[in-house]
């Protein structure tokens, strides 16, 4: 026995260290047909990794009060040696987060992998999704600037919508008669203690029930059905090496673009860092155009979508509590889109142009054009979770699906 | 090669973003270049002399500014610190703050950051843009900011602007610059005031083009050994 | 699946130039999260050199400055100060008369007689080597001691010339900073004689 086997052999005595590292990477069994869209996952977790470190070594240098806050950040970007990498790697990753997310969640859609038994799964990760949106809005209100400022203004003033207690929420959400230091500091809390350790806890048992079920893959072929004599699926490879080298590559090819980014275009043409927030916070000057950052938009175009505040919010909280419900939604007896007849591709084809309108639009100023697009769009939007999910199987071809996977 | 690339990208970046002036006149655009260090230099005594007594720099320090600009600290100090400071201090206005409010109805703002603010097509045309107005406090307007509250420091330089009937800006009385001499004076002040919004631009776009190819030759070895492993599965 | 026929030279070629290069690449990442904890401008504009004008103090007084957060007596040194400097260090009530034990700091070019570079402006930095406390500039301790600084956390005494007296907590003399002369009147504390 060498010295290492003799270590492991005490830690494991003590600490299942093999059997984890066993069960979840070296004879965790993935599909052997991952495509181009099972990069988001790996991706997902770099992101997170990237945000929780800058975001510990920015709290070093930033200053959490309404005085000193937006000077910190300009003290980030000039006096602290690379203060300004950290910076826009954390800013910069916000948005990379989402986009990951985004397509994380568009692969879900692709190939049914919220379908059963994955249903935790997808229902864990729309909570992650939750927790996001609540992490980055928090955090975007920290630089102080007047877009941080007028943007959480008319956030937090959705909360107006609540009957009855709405004036009281709205201000003990604020902790004051208006945005001030106090709002600031209890985001602070929230943005760099609460939240993350509410993310990573998601984020463990996202992974936990995934791993539980295995990975669905783009054929929607249960590979555990599949076994060998040692019982290890015929279509299954170890997620190491094969994946881990795959990732890799993923990883290379994602860090090459996020760092073009950085170093090119950290104001990501004024959608990641949008030029208002450059001028201190003013509670006397809204900016000339309020718009969300270019994440929330889709569900902000909802908000504006609706021509009554209350119903506004309710259709906001709506599109987004639809997605919750996706695995029972969806009845169809197949799960990829491979083997789904047009109507379904052409369902979520719309699907995806109306969302992708919707954030367009959330990022204009409203006209009446506008508005009407954005309200076909909103429209569209609830008919494909509400009536097209669940019924289009009736009409809907499907192909034959293979026993085993496709490669 | 390194130049050429950061130009590619350079253009590549205003093509996709910058897109989309204002409908404002004149409306010509900037064209500075941050790497300029004789622009930079000119433009930041040219703030100095004539913007700095009203508009404070309060992020940046005037050691970092001239260490940037290659500007010794003798003539730094000697040349462009009017006011006693320190080297390693904040570039901060003299005027207090009461005082500017009542003479000018707002505080003149800070200007560290109004090049990420307004951006730099911007400053170069509303700069270019003051015109004689008599019902102005100040006897001038502006034609991309309309009624602003500040006047024409630069006029000794520019000369008086009169507006035509048409919307056209035509000099009426010279200053001591001519025209195109005074187009290159404010271009120099908004190539300062785009470094000063982020004085780390150039060297991070200098540093990126080795991360990028460092990570480019990462992603080839990561992509044969991939190659290599996913052997065993096709 | 199968490993029939795979180059392992090939495979391990690999494997070590592609996790080399991403060794490199995460000391690259690390550069700055580690560099980020540097002095910031802000912290070195605050520690930046300081410029005492010498001429301006009175002979016999002590003028205290600040230089990296730290206090800084400027004495300036009258020919009787002086020459009691000279009768403490024959009469060996001094640790350490010509600082040459170790552990005192001071600039290699300061004469070690009376620990400046020129006899009559003393610099020094007023943190007591026993436990950091900040001693008081006294014009005179005792008349057989002459002027000197008085520790008042645990009552260390130095001489004019930040020598520390036998008897005392305190095993170190004070620490001279670097400073030198701009010109005759004014010296600059923390850059070195000679550096520029």
């Amino acid at each position: 026995m060498t010295r290492m086997q003799k270590f492991m052999g005490w830690v494991d005595a003590r600490f299942p260290a093999t059997k984890v590292w066993n069960e979840h990477i070296a004879e965790y069994y993935a599909p052997k047909n991952f495509n181009f869209w099972y990069f988001f996952g790996s991706l997902a977790m770099l992101v997170l990794v990237n945000q929780l470190l800058t975001g510990i070594w920015l709290t070093m240098h930033y200053n959490p009060s309404a005085e000193g806050a937006f000077a910190s950040v300009e003290y980030i970007m000039r006096d602290v040696p690379y203060g300004w990498l950290l910076r826009y790697m954390h800013s910069t990753g916000a948005s990379a987060f989402f986009l990951v997310i985004y397509l994380h969640m568009f692969r879900a859609m692709l190939y049914g992998s919220y379908r059963k038994p994955r249903e935790l799964v997808w229902l864990f990760g729309m909570v992650i999704f939750v927790l996001l949106m609540a992490e980055a809005f928090m955090g975007y209100l920290l630089p102080w600037g007047n877009m941080s400022y007028w943007g959480a203004q008319v956030i937090i003033n959705l909360f107006l919508a609540v009957p009855y207690f709405g004036e009281d929420l709205v201000q003990w959400i604020r902790g004051d008669y208006l945005i001030s230091g106090a709002t600031l500091t209890r985001f602070f809390a929230l943005h760099v203690v609460a939240l993350p350790i509410a993310l990573l806890l998601m984020v463990f048992l996202h992974i936990v029930a995934l791993h539980a079920v295995g990975s669905n893959n783009p054929d929607g072929v249960e590979i555990k059905k599949n076994k060998d004599e040692n019982g290890i699926p015929k279509d299954g490879i170890p997620f190491h090496p094969y994946y881990t080298v795959k990732d890799i590559l993923g990883v290379a090819g994602f860090l090459f673009l996020f760092c073009m980014v950085i170093f090119f275009f950290p104001e990501g043409g004024g959608y990641f860092l949008e030029p208002p927030n450059f001028t201190p916070a003013d509670n006397l000057k809204t900016p000339e155009h309020i718009a969300p950052v270019w994440y929330f938009t889709p569900f902000y175009s909802v908000l504006r979508a609706v021509p009554d505040m209350a119903l506004g919010v309710v259709a906001m909280g709506l599109s987004i509590v639809v997605l919750f419900l996706m695995p029972w939604l969806d009845r169809s007896p197949v799960k990829s889109i491979r083997y789904k007849g047009w109507i379904y591709k052409t369902g979520l084809f719309l699907f995806v142009v109306s969302f992708v309108i919707l954030g367009y639009l959330g990022m204009k100023p409203p006209s009446d054009l506008f508005t009407l697009i954005a309200r076909i769009c909103t429209v569209y939007y609830f008919f494909y979770f509400l009536l097209f999910l669940p019924f289009y199987h009736l009409f809907d071809k499907t192909k034959p699906v293979p026993e085993r996977v496709t490669h | 090669m390194k130049k050429i690339i950061a130009i590619a990208l350079a253009t590549l970046s205003m093509a996709a973003f910058s897109a989309g002036g204002g409908d404002y006149k004149p409306n010509d655009p900037a064209n500075i270049n941050i790497n300029d260090k004789m622009a930079l230099q000119k433009g930041f005594a040219l703030y100095m002399n004539y913007c700095m007594g009203c508009h404070g720099l309060q992020y940046q320090r005037y050691k970092r500014t001239a260490e940037d600009l290659g500007i010794s600290e003798e003539v730094l100090k000697s040349n462009l610190i009017f006011d006693g400071s320190k080297p390693g201090d904040l570039i901060k206005t003299a005027m207090p703050e009461k005082y500017a409010e009542n003479w000018f109805g707002s505080a003149p703002p800070d200007l560290s950051l109004i090049a990420r603010f307004r951006g730099t097509d911007w400053l170069y045309n509303y700069l270019r843009a003051f015109y004689k107005d008599p019902e102005r406090p100040y006897g001038v307007n502006n034609t991309v900011f309309k009624d602003v509250g500040m006047p024409h420091v630069l006029e000794p330089l520019q000369g008086v602007q009169f507006l035509t009937e048409e919307g056209d800006l035509t000099l009426i009385s010279e200053g001591s610059m001519s025209p195109e001499e005074y187009d290159n004076a404010i271009r120099d002040l908004v190539t300062f005031l785009d470094y000063v919004g982020e004085p780390v631009k150039a060297k991070r776009q200098s540093i990126g083009i080795y991360v990028l190819l460092f990570i480019l030759v990462f992603f080839i070895l990561a992509y044969f050994l991939k190659k290599e492993y996913w052997k065993d599965i096709h | 699946m199968s490993k029939d026929g795979v180059d392992n030279g090939r495979r391990r070629f690999l494997l070590w130039s592609t996790s080399t290069v991403g060794a490199v690449g995460a000391v690259g990442i690390a550069v700055p999260f580690v560099g980020s904890w540097q002095p910031s401008a802000r912290a070195e504009a605050a520690g930046a050199p300081v410029e005492v004008d010498v001429t301006k103090i009175a002979p016999g007084q002590a003028v205290r400055h600040e230089w990296q957060g730290k206090p800084i007596f400027v004495v300036k040194r009258t020919p009787e100060i002086l020459s009691k400097l000279g009768e403490i260090t024959k009469q060996d009530m001094l640790k350490d008369p010509m600082s040459e034990k170790e552990g005192t700091k001071q600039p290699g070019y300061i004469k070690p007689e009376t620990r400046s570079i020129k006899d009559d402006v003393f610099v020094v930095i007023g943190i007591c080597t026993h436990l950091g406390c900040v001693p008081q500039h006294k014009k005179e301790l005792s008349a057989e001691e002459g002027g000197g600084f008085f520790c008042p956390c645990h009552g260390s005494k130095f001489d004019l010339a930040g020598r520390v007296f036998s008897g005392v907590p305190a095993s170190n003399n004070l620490e001279v900073p670097p400073y030198s002369y701009k010109d005759d009147k004014t010296i600059i504390i923390g850059i070195d004689q000679g550096a520029v």
